[in-house]
């Protein structure tokens, strides 16, 4: 059983050269960063929100906001690093107007106990997904994933739906290497578990199987 | 190498960044726990189907559409800002 391959980001050799270029006042080089990493910020930002209308709002609001502070962006980090952690904030203000009663934040839900074996452990059956059409899928995966709290949606999609690294995740996050493995360990086997009740094996003929 | 410790190692191991020794400790430990096993498997597939699944991708019309608002108001900004100067 091998390590997971990343999804590589596109090429960001000339990234910089983009970046330079906008804040010398070249908008056709700004919107090309923004032709580039449109879709990567929306996905986030609906992983985020769980909300389509909201997601839209934040790409804006996110770009816009890269746009006039471009000249404070110090070409320490990568221009999508720095981008990701504008998105990240902008949905959590979203999420934070939508549920005031509860407080979000990505400190929260800091409080599990220790890494303990998941409590269901029960096989797949081979290629799980091909139970379902491709929209029932999709439905699965969006209600599975909005059971998770958003501190550890947010760090699952940006480290295994972005690929971006955990370092870059830590960065994007302003969280310390060690609580963006933490969060992504206890994110994914939630979401294993969760997953289980779709795609594990059945022991009789009846379901989809 | 107990369950726990396995379970501590995973995310390292799924993200190969596992040093030598602890790999083969961990892959031996899984030669022999089945419930390991099946953790790790399908953990491994749970990331892999997230990320095939393109779930959230942008439609072509609404991607154009947002392109086009956030560059009206990225334009509206800087008249906004030269005007200020």
């Amino acid at each position: 059983m091998g390590a997971i391959q990343n999804k590589l980001e596109g090429p960001v050799s000339d990234e910089l050269a983009l970046v330079r270029a906008a804040k010398q006042g070249d908008d056709s080089a700004f919107e090309e960063l923004v032709r580039r990493y449109d879709r990567n910020v929306f996905r986030i930002a609906q992983h985020i929100t769980q909300n389509r209308e909201d997601a839209e709002d934040v790409v804006q609001e996110a770009f816009l906001k890269a746009y006039s502070n471009l000249a404070k962006f110090q070409e320490q980090s990568k221009f999508y690093t720095w981008l990701v952690r504008i998105a990240v904030n902008e949905a959590l203000m979203k999420l934070r107007r939508k549920k005031p009663e509860r407080t979000v934040s990505l400190d929260e839900d800091i409080k599990t106990e220790d890494d303990s074996l998941p409590r269901e452990i029960a096989d797949w059956s081979p290629n799980p997904e091909q139970q379902y059409t491709q929209g029932e899928l999709q439905e699965i995966l969006s209600k599975t994933i909005q059971g998770l709290p958003p501190g550890f949606r947010t760090v699952f999609v940006l480290r295994d739906v972005e690929g971006l690294s955990t370092e870059e995740t830590a960065a994007a996050l302003e969280l310390s290497v060690p609580a963006v493995k933490s969060r992504l360990l206890r994110a994914r086997l939630q979401l294993r578990e969760r997953l289980g009740r779709y795609f594990q094996k059945r022991e009789s003929g009846d379901g989809k199987q | 190498m107990k369950c726990s410790e396995f379970l501590h190692e995973l995310t390292n191991y799924l993200d190969g960044v596992l040093d030598g020794p602890t790999k083969v400790e961990l892959e031996n430990h899984l030669s022999w726990c089945h419930n390991c096993y099946v953790v790790c498997d399908t953990t491994k597939k749970t990331i892999e189907i997230y990320r095939d699944s393109q779930l959230y991708e942008l439609p072509e019309d609404l991607r154009s559409r947002l392109r086009s608002a956030i560059m009206k108001k990225c334009q509206q900004h800087k008249k906004r800002d030269s005007e200020s100067v």
